[in-house]
Order: C-alpha cells, then structure tokens, then sequence
C-alpha cells in the first residue's frame, strides 16, 4: 500500500462489486417486475391501489408506524397435508385397518409410522388429517388408494412457521408483494404484531379507527400509543352525533356533548391497514387456499 | 512511519490550524449528541406510559427514534469523524491544514443540514427509508458538505513528505470514499422522482445501511483508533501486515452483509450475506489481534482519559460486530429477527464504538487545538465513565431482551401480546443507561462549550487591544 491510488483503487473495487451485486444486480432482476399470476385463478398480484390507500401509505410513513410493525411474514417450509373428510359407508375401525393394510405399498413405508400414529388416538370425527410433511408423493399414493374405496380426502399444501401459525398470513411474504409500494416499508422490529394481511383479520374499518384513537378500549394490555391528533374532538351539533363520529365505551369517550370525529389522514390510514391483505398463492409461496363453502 | 516522529517541530502549528474547522465540527456534534441521546430517551417513553404523546404527533415513537438515530449517526458520529480524519491527516502529513476555510464552511452546511432533516422527520417529512429518512433538501446539503470537508482532507493528505501511507490512512481515505459513494448512491436511487420498483428500495436500504453503519462507521472508528492506539499505548502499530489484511478482508467482505435472512427477496441475496458475514468474522478477529498486541502491553489501568475512551470504542467493536455478523446466520437469526436484538446491536455500533472512540479523540484533541488544558477535566472524566456504565445498562438489556422476545416470538403458542410484554422490562432498564449517557454526554458538550466562548472572547479581547494599540503608539510618534 505505497500509494494513495492504490488504495483508491482497492476500496474502488471491494465497494463497487458489493454495489454492483446488491444494487445493480436486484435492479437487474426485480426492478421491471410486473404483476404476476394468482394460483389456480384468473387475478393477477399484486392489486393496483386505490387513491385513498395510496395516502394512506403516505400517513403509514408520516406516523413511521413501520418502526414497531413489520408487513413481512417468514415461512419455515411447506407440507403436504392429505385431510380426511368423508368415510363414506366405512367405520372408523373398518378404516384404521384399511390404512394399515396400505402400508406395504412402496410409496407409504417410509411414512407408515407417521401415518398409522396419526389416526392412534382418533375417534371418528372428521375432518382429520392423516397425513402431514414434506413428501407430496406420499399424499398422490394415498389419495390415489383412497378414491376407488369411495372415501373422500382434500390434498393441500400449507406454509409451516410460527408467523403462519399465529395466523398472520397463510405463506411468506415474496418480493411481488411490494410491487406498488413507495416507499417499500418491511419494518424490522415487532413491538406490535405483523400487519401483513391485517385487512383480513380485522376488515371492519370502525374496528381499526376506533384501535387508532384509543388502543386499550379494544386491546386491554396493548402498547400501542394512541394516535388521538388523528381524530378531531368537536362539539355535536344540535347534541346529534355525527354518523361518523367514533363510537367508544365511557371510559375512553369525551364529556357528553362531545364527539370523535376521524381526520381525512385517519380515515385513509384505516383503508390502507385493510387493503393489506396478502393471502393468495402466488407461484413463489404456493398454498393451498381454504374455499369456505364446501 | 512512527507516530512518535509526527511530533516533530510545527506540531503546535498544525494542531492549530485545525483549530476553527475542528470546533466548528465538533461543537454542532456535542450539541447533536446531547439532543440526539435525549430524543432517543423521550421516544422510549412511549414504551413506558403509551399515550404520552398521544396529542403530539412530534414526539411520536416512530418519529422521534428515527430522528434520535439519524442525530446519532449524522449529526455526531460522521462530523466529529471526518474533524478527527482532518486532523490525523494534517498530523501524518507533518502539514497545516489544507484550505481551512473550507472544512468550516461545509461544517455549517452540514449541521444546517441535520437541523432540516430532524426537523423535517419530527414533522413528518420522513422518507420511510431506514437511515435514509432526511428529506432530498437535507441530503443534499448532507453530500456537499461532506465534499467540502473532503477535499481539505484529500488535499492535506497529499501534502506528506512520505509517501508510503500509514495504516490509519487507508481506513480513513476509504471511509471518505464510502460514504460519499454508499450516500450518494442511495440518495440517487431513492429519493429520484422515479425510485425503483418495490422491494428493490429495500435491498437498497440494506445496502447502504451495512455500508454505512457497519463498514463505513467501522472504516473511520478503527482508522482513528489505530492512530491513538499506538499513540496511547506508546507502542508502534503490533503488525502493519495484519491490519493490511483486515482491511482489504473488511472492505472485500463486509460490503456483502447486510440483507436480512427473512427478506422477501430471491434467496441470492441472504444467502450471500450469510456467506459474507461468516467472512467478515476474519477482519474483525484480525483487528482485535492487532488491536491487543498494541495496547495491552500499556497495562489495563481506568483512568478515564481518552486512551480509555479508545480501548473500550475498540473492545465494543469487536463484541458489536460479532452479533452483527451473527444476525446474519441462518437459523439463529430467526430467534432474534424483528426484536430488540437488532435495535441493540446497532446502538452498540452507533454509541459504544463509534461514540467512545470519537469522544475520546475529541477530549484528546481539544487541549492540542485550543492550547490550552480542559475547563472541566473532571467532567471529562465523568463522560468516560457514565458512557461506560450508560452504554452497558442501555445495550445488554436490549440483547438479553430481544433474545427473550425472539424466543417467545417464534412460539406462535404463547400470545403475541406476552411476547412483547416481556421485552418491556428490559426497556425499563435500559432508559436508564440512555439516561446516563444523556449526563455524560453534557460533559462533552460544556467543555467545547466553554473553551469555544474563552475563545471567542479572547479573539473579541484581542480586537479591542488591536483597536487600542496603534492609537498610542501613534501618539507617541508624533
């Protein structure tokens, strides 16, 4: 290292490999990615936003809410899962002994104990699942010995992980979610829980302003601070509430002829928590969804 | 090249020619570390009694912790860096500094540009992008600042008499280098009209944090340190060809890390900076052997002047970068990804390292510049040692409670609400350790204070003996 330029030129090089790899490189792959195919559906992902959750983006930023909330859910894996939902004319004994009789079938041996464990302690009801992991043949080799004797099984593919489990999301969040974001907000810290697909878990937007203006009327141990300079506290005219004036328990509501009103910003914050609603199998993060009428 | 030679004639010189551009630089920094540490203190309130700020939007926990963080990071850690890059240089080129003018003015520019950024993000002005929050305005003035100060420190370096370059020259050029490449960049990308689509903002964003954070902050904090280690410790550098090879391993390697193991984005790029920060454990073991051949012969004594200000700056670099790195493993990362553990490694990097280091270098350099002893050497002390027990009290019970959250976390059986509920005594504690850095970081503050006044008012005192002086001698002529 005699000379300035040589050690200009190694710093040149060290940092401009890293920016070619992690700032040209994902522009290069990712950066002219369009909107791409739901699973087994004619939509396409990710939905183009609406004006008002355009702003409501905005507000999420403005009120930096990403600083305690991530909209990312992680995935351990996927497993193949084979449900049992109709017996058909069989008993449940009558069927125990059938699926043990299975297991000499080459496709089932190495799953056998798995398999027969799973119906040890079952009593008949159904739905039940017989089989859950990895191995997508075992679940085809089932199913396949299970359709001719008339008993009807679902085959589905379902994301493992504790974040699925807490039922924050049915897979992992993948880069085309974030196709219409500006800016993209991931989040890093969970002070409070994941928001991911909150606009399927609490859909009703009432639920979200009222969470905003006092989060301990609805969450009791919630440490969530209030946003309160998001709603406008006024006098009721002709002592009427407004129509959309919030609706709170006592201990939370102003003195009586007093109402909470929620500001544009609230307004469009709340529509933009209930468009997050990332829950559709895309070709990255397959799944099986759960169609509610059978 | 000795650093013991460095002191030869017109030391004194060059000590105060860096006088007015150091001040400027570091006296905006005190200020924006006392304010940057109380922010920080008032945005974990929140956590303590929620609704605190529930009518001041300004003070909110998102809003005030960015702005607290950006103070930290832009506001001390980088002009306090680039007043001590200023002055080793001058000092390794045996030279006075090179258009001082300069380095003073961007000094200026650049706390202008911290005071509209912070205002900005407590308004609500934010970018959205982690470490990127300042507004286009503000990072404008942020860049050119930083180019004025470096050209004076390019100009002064390439004053030496020697060519060949000392070690903390190759970490303090490339620093320059870094930020303005890593700022610029994700300021270009970013905060265009036209930022690139979806998730690349954030891989991005990583980019430039870890480049920025870990090896940019790295670059300056170890290249300072490796001047004041051998200075301390009168011991020459223990080995110049393992610091060449954690540098060029840190430069080769660090740049790699940094995208979270759970992103949502094609599985090259974590997969990647896993390997890389499995690399990157090489420099930072190479940088702790040199950094214990060189000042452990000294002896292990607590003093509380700025030698111990570097060694415990080095020590926390060392142990910071370890569980950076180590957030970069694949499975273990899943225990500590979106806790508190994170929060603390990079409190530990902005405050325990980079803080001491540049704390310890300015109590050191403020007599040399000044020419004259502290006005409060006891207060210095006390920043020392609040510092220390501040940044402990404040660091480990973030670690120990991300960990603890992390684990309960990832058992989706325990409610969510219990998982982050038992992080909040860890939290309790540890604005107690922010509190304490808040008293010794008003140390720092009141010495550059006072010296800059005893300054200015002996300059004003020299004015009027000026304006007095030739009126008698006048007389006496004629």
């Amino acid at each position: 290292m005699k000379t300035g330029f040589s050690i200009f030129l190694v710093a040149f090089v060290a940092l401009g490999a890293s920016w070619l790899g992690f700032v040209y490189g994902p522009l290069a792959q990712l950066g002219g990615e369009q909107q791409t195919a739901v699973l087994q559906s004619a939509d396409n992902w990710p939905p183009q936003r609406t004006g008002d959750t355009t702003l409501g983006l905005q507000v999420y930023r403005e009120f930096a809410c990403a600083a305690c909330h991530t909209e990312q859910i992680r995935q351990t894996g996927a497993a193949n899962e084979l449900t049992l939902t109709s017996l058909g004319d069989h008993k449940p004994q009558e069927f125990k002994d059938f699926i043990q009789s299975l297991m000499i079938v080459p496709e089932l041996m190495n799953s056998s104990n798995t398999i027969v464990g799973n119906l040890d302690h079952w009593n008949g009801d159904l739905p039940v699942t017989i089989y859950s992991g990895e191995d997508a043949t075992v679940v085809s080799a089932l199913a396949a010995k299970l359709k001719p004797v008339n008993v009807k099984a679902d085959a589905r593919v379902v994301a493992l992980g504790a974040d699925v489990k807490r039922g924050w999301g049915l897979r992992k969040s993948v880069a085309a979610d974030y196709l219409y974001d500006a800016p993209v907000q991931l989040g890093n810290l969970r002070a409070g829980p994941d928001l991911t697909t909150i606009g399927v878990r609490d859909p009703d937007i009432n639920w979200q302003l009222q969470h905003l203006y006092a989060p301990r009327s609805i969450v009791k141990n919630s440490t969530m601070p209030a946003f309160r300079s998001l709603f406008e506290v006024r006098k009721k005219s002709d002592g009427q509430a407004s129509p959309d004036a919030l609706v709170l328990p006592k201990e939370f509501a102003p003195a009586d002829d007093l109402e909470v009103v929620p500001t544009a910003k609230a307004r469009q914050l709340a529509t933009y928590l209930l468009s997050l609603k990332a829950n559709v199998p895309l070709y990255e993060a397959p799944f099986t969804p759960v169609t509610a009428a059978k | 090249m000795n650093n013991d030679t460095t002191k030869t004639i017109g030391a004194d010189e060059i000590d105060v020619s860096c006088r007015v551009p150091l001040l400027a630089l570091f006296g905006g920094a005190a200020l924006w570390l006392v304010l940057g540490l109380l922010l920080g203190l008032a945005a974990a309130m929140s956590f303590h009694a929620p609704d605190i700020f529930a009518d001041c939007p300004l003070l909110s926990y998102g809003r005030a912790q960015a702005a607290a963080n950006d103070l930290l990071l832009y506001g001390f850690a980088i002009p306090a860096a680039l007043g001590v890059t200023l002055w080793i240089f001058a000092r390794l080129s045996q030279a006075p500094l090179a258009l001082p003018i300069v380095p003073v003015a961007a000094a200026n520019l650049w706390h202008l540009g911290v005071l509209v950024g912070t205002v900005a993000i407590l308004l609500g002005y934010s970018t959205g992008h982690t470490w990127l929050e300042y507004p286009r305005p503000a990072a404008v003035l942020l860049f050119a600042a930083f180019m004025l100060v470096a050209i004076s420190a390019v100009a002064t370096m390439g004053f030496r008499p020697d060519r060949e370059l000392y070690p903390s020259h190759w970490f303090l050029f490339a620093a320059l280098l870094w930020f303005a490449w890593t700022y610029s960049s994700a300021n270009l990308f970013l905060l265009s009209g036209h930022p690139p689509r979806g998730v690349v903002q954030a891989i991005i964003g990583w980019w430039f944090a870890n480049n920025l954070v870990f090896v940019g902050l790295a670059l300056f904090g170890i290249g300072i340190a490796f001047y004041f280690l051998p200075k301390f410790a009168r011991q020459p550098l223990a080995s110049s060809g393992y610091t060449l090879f954690a540098f060029l391993t840190l430069t080769f390697f660090g740049t790699w890390c940094g995208v979270p193991q759970s992103a949502p984005v094609p599985a090259w790029l974590p997969a990647t900076s896993a390997f890389a920060a499995l690399l990157s454990l090489i420099p930072v073991l190479a940088i702790a052997i040199v950094a214990w051949k060189t000042a452990s012969p000294a002896g292990f004594s607590v003093t509380g002047g700025p030698f111990c200000f570097v060694k415990f700056g080095t020590l926390s670099f060392i142990a910071s970068a370890f569980l950076y790195l180590s957030e970069c493993c694949p499975r273990y990362s899943r225990a500590v990804d979106f806790t508190w553990f994170g929060f603390g490694v990079t409190q530990w990097q902005l405050l325990g390292f980079a803080g001491m280091i540049l704390c310890g270098a300015i109590y050191h350099l403020l007599p040399l510049i000044m020419q004259k002893e502290l006005p409060f050497p006891k207060l210095a002390k006390g920043t020392f040692f609040f510092f220390a027990a501040g940044v402990v009290l404040y660091v480990v019970p973030l670690l120990i409670g991300g960990v603890v959250q992390g684990l309960k976390l990832r058992n989706a059986d325990i409610a969510f609400a219990d998982a982050s509920a038992a992080a909040l005594m860890f939290l309790r504690v540890s604005s107690l350790g922010q509190a304490l850095m808040v008293v010794g970081s008003l140390g720092l503050l009141l010495n550059i204070l006072v010296m800059t006044i005893q300054w200015k008012l002996g300059l004003v005192k020299m004015v009027i003996a000026a304006v007095k002086a030739p009126l008698e001698t006048e007389e006496v002529k004629s």
